[in-house]
């Protein structure tokens, strides 16, 4: 029996790294949420939009890299965030100068704007591949762990390690500062109150003087802001890499819906119930029932609920039964 | 036959374009292209019944597809004694515990008015059927995996014969739909899109992994052929006297024998693939003439007006006593059928059954594209832009790499994004689909051959 190892396992292998996953998808997630809400469709190119956003973060990375500015102990990608926002605002307005703004005008139906955003979808993940090739690349440079297995084992005297990586805390920090600006922004600020009432109720908010070209395009500044975050700081977690971008979408996707669809904030949790629903069904809890059970009561087995190789299919699954139970997601977004 | 004047240039100029594969690349090159294009459109009508006439927009292809395929692994695939006889037991054991969970919910279901009680008892129904799953199918899984796995390590098929697979694909594809539709046909359509398409992730995950059933991504090889192989072909008098006829005027032009065989023993070897590829050309031509007729049938019988009558104005037919959900299911189980025998149709042709190369790029997204582009709601305007766009999918890298080319002639050849972009050709097909797409979608939101209604 023993409980303080038990909690720092479950700490080190469960929350730590469902936290900075979750705080990846959560980001995702809103901007999926805010296109669904403003504009109206569910955004196929969602990943591969957040991967154009990471290839540029990557290109200015490896400029500054040469010129040799770094942050020290700190990623040097964090500089080139903010330029690589720039260009991905660019990008943004610029595709939906070409292709979204003409079915916008015509109020195609969100089934075609979703079709078209299958086509931008592709153009985006071959943009990508042409210009950084298919490779899985990493970026990260400077201090790796904040908290070594080792060091927090000397320092507590536990038998179990608790592993904190800058990335995670990097991730952490960064979601709070940027979710916390956008919920003041949404709520407080008349452009962001504009913003919802144009999700609400469209006609209404045109009646009432709302100008719908500066909504859209306020929206998708914020848009690209989020996804090259998202992307950035998934990127600097793991690894870049154009498919696994692409196959993010989905998980994102259910992040989204979970939290009810429209709903910003129910995005943001949305995207940590996901990550903790996946790590807590894939993890093999062993050696934490040797911790808490007395010898006699020990398993033999992994007590794995499912196998890790079902990782996504276990967010999809919780998405097919939020569908079912509760149409509206757990936080009450539009009905569907 | 004026009003089918665009569709007999269409197909005209596809068929020229294959026919200048073969002339200029070689025969053996475009009779794949062709026998995929053929294999691409049967998807396509699948999901054309879908989208085209119902409205229902299915991103779940790759999992029938996928299904389809592992249909022709288990059926044609002999079975694996040893296997079956260390944990078959406790397989056929699980199937009862599943029918036995689906029968006591049912009933339990129709027996008791809706209370907590009754939510409370089904899902500790459900709980402990999976526990008891998990206890039984555990050392029987392990056992099967055990047997042998460098060459089986699963439970085998039934060893009949491929082409009855291709029946066999379509039904679990529609058990599948049924289960899926009954889930998820009242979402919204976008909702409807993103919970396929999570559905068939489900479905591939679950094929991927479960090696006793699949063989999971070790892959199956070698499945049994109905068509000769190119190997017994080049050892049969007939067939070589066959290409001897065929060739003989340049034959007779080498004089030396022994040259004369050595031309003629390659010859053999071309032109076996070539007919091994022509006999499936034929054979899928079949079914997709077959499809053909019955969905061009379907498309103007009076049901065809009623999905049609659905499709447009759901409330209105629903108004006229049209069962609405019912008729979805319906279409909705039809399409995901058509595309588990297209499914069951490539993993014939490809002799090989592999889960990880399903992705949903290729499997759907693609489809989609031939959909949109071929004209929805059109069986001809389907199975065109499954054409189409699976020339170009396969062209495009010829086609980049001479537009590089030709673009950056003036460039030297050490030119650093000159050759960065020859490097990246593989990649512009993505751009081909993207910029056509949205090119169709703007210009030509119909597609190439838009759906017309004769009405009579």
């Amino acid at each position: 029996m023993d409980f303080i190892n038990a909690i720092v396992l479950l700490l080190n292998y469960i929350f730590v790294p469902a936290l900075a996953y979750g705080s990846q998808l959560a980001i995702g997630a809103i901007f999926v949420t805010l296109i669904y809400g403003i504009l109206r469709f569910a955004n196929f190119a969602t990943g591969d939009m957040m991967s154009f956003g990471t290839m540029v973060a990557i290109l200015f990375t490896w400029y500054f890299q040469s010129i040799g500015i770094s942050l020290g102990i700190l990623p040097t990608a964090l500089i080139a965030i903010p330029f690589a926002i720039i260009f991905m605002i660019l990008y943004m307005l610029t595709i939906d100068k070409l292709v979204f703004s003409y079915y916008r005008i015509k109020k195609s139906p969100p089934v075609q704007l979703a079709m078209v955003s299958i086509g931008v979808m592709f153009v985006t993940q071959a943009i990508v591949r042409i210009i950084i090739g298919p490779f899985d690349r990493r970026f990260f440079d400077g201090e790796k762990f904040i908290l070594k297995a080792n060091e927090f084992k000397e320092m507590t005297g536990l038998n179990e390690g608790l592993t904190v990586k800058s990335t995670q805390v990097i991730t952490l920090v960064i979601t709070i500062i940027v979710v916390s600006i956008l919920f003041w922004f949404l709520n407080k600020t008349k452009t962001g109150k504009s913003m919802r009432a144009y999700s609400d109720n469209e006609d209404l908010a045109l009646l009432s003087g709302i100008d719908p070209k500066k909504v859209v395009m306020i929206t998708w500044i914020i848009a690209g802001i989020l996804a090259t975050i998202g992307g950035v700081l998934y990127g600097l977690d793991k690894s870049f890499k154009p498919f696994t971008y692409f196959n993010n979408m989905l998980p994102i996707f259910a992040a989204a819906i979970v939290g009810g669809i429209g709903n910003p904030f129910g995005a943001f949790l949305g995207g940590y119930v996901i990550a903790f629903a996946e790590i807590l069904i894939t993890y093999a809890y062993k050696k934490f029932f040797t911790y808490i059970l007395p010898e006699t009561l020990e398993p033999d087995s992994l007590v794995q609920l499912l196998s890790t190789d079902y990782k996504f299919a276990v967010s999809f699954s919780i998405l097919v039964v939020v569908l079912l139970f509760r149409p509206t997601g757990i936080f009450k977004g539009r009905v569907l | 036959m004026r009003e089918y004047k665009n569709v007999i240039v269409a197909y005209s100029i596809m068929i020229l374009l294959i026919i200048l594969v073969g002339v200029f690349q070689s025969w053996s090159i475009a009779l794949s292209i062709l026998n995929f294009c053929l294999i691409s459109a049967v998807m396509t009508m699948g999901a054309n019944i879908q989208w085209g006439y119902a409205g229902l927009i299915n991103f779940g292809v790759m999992g029938y597809t996928a299904l389809g395929g592992l249909a022709a692994v288990l059926v044609s695939v002999a079975p694996v004694e040893e296997a079956w006889s260390a944990g078959g037991t406790n397989i056929i054991v699980c199937l009862f515990i599943i029918i036995g969970m689906i029968f006591s919910i049912r009933y339990i279901l129709k027996k008791f008015v809706k209370s907590k009680k009754r939510t409370y008892g089904i899902i500790s129904l459900i709980v402990i059927g999976l526990v008891l799953l998990r206890l039984v199918s555990e050392p029987g899984i392990e056992s099967i995996e055990a047997v042998d796995p460098a060459k089986t390590g699963f439970l085998g098929g039934l060893g009949m014969p491929i082409l009855f697979s291709w029946i066999v694909g379509g039904f679990f594809a529609a058990g599948l739909a049924y289960i899926v539709g009954k889930v998820a046909l009242g979402l919204r359509a976008d909702y409807l899109a993103i919970a396929t398409l999570l559905i068939s992730e489900i479905v591939i995950a679950v094929i991927k992994h479960e090696d006793w059933l699949t063989r999971g991504v070790k892959n199956v090889i070698g499945l049994k052929r109905p068509v000769p192989y190119e190997i017994d072909l080049q050892n049969t008098p007939w067939f070589i006297n066959l290409v001897e006829k065929f060739n003989s005027g340049k034959l007779k032009l080498i004089n030396s024998v022994a040259e004369r065989q050595d031309a003629l023993n390659q010859l053999v070897i071309d032109a076996s693939s070539v007919y091994v590829k022509l006999c499936f050309a034929g054979m899928f031509l079949i079914v997709v003439i077959i499809l053909l007729v019955i969905t061009q049938k379907a498309l103007y019988s009076p049901w065809g007006r009623m999905m049609r009558a659905i499709r447009d104005n759901e409330e209105a037919a629903n108004a006229m006593g049209k069962n609405v959900v019912k008729e979805h299911l319906l279409i909705f189980i039809l399409g995901s059928a058509v595309v588990g025998i297209a499914g069951a149709m490539m993993v014939t042709h490809d002799g090989l059954f592999t889960p990880g190369s399903y992705r949903p790029m290729r499997y759907t997204f693609l489809i989609w594209v031939m959909v949109i582009v071929g004209g929805s709601g059109n069986n001809f305007g389907a199975i065109l832009g499954g054409f189409a766009v699976w020339f170009l999918w396969i062209e495009a890298a010829p086609i980049a790499l001479f537009l590089i080319n030709f673009f950056t002639s003036h460039l030297p050849d050490t030119n650093v994004i000159k050759l960065h972009l020859i490097d990246s050709v593989p990649y512009f097909r993505f751009l081909m689909m993207g910029i056509g797409l949205l090119l169709i979608m703007r210009y030509r939101p119909k597609g190439i051959i838009p759906e017309k209604i004769n009405i009579k």
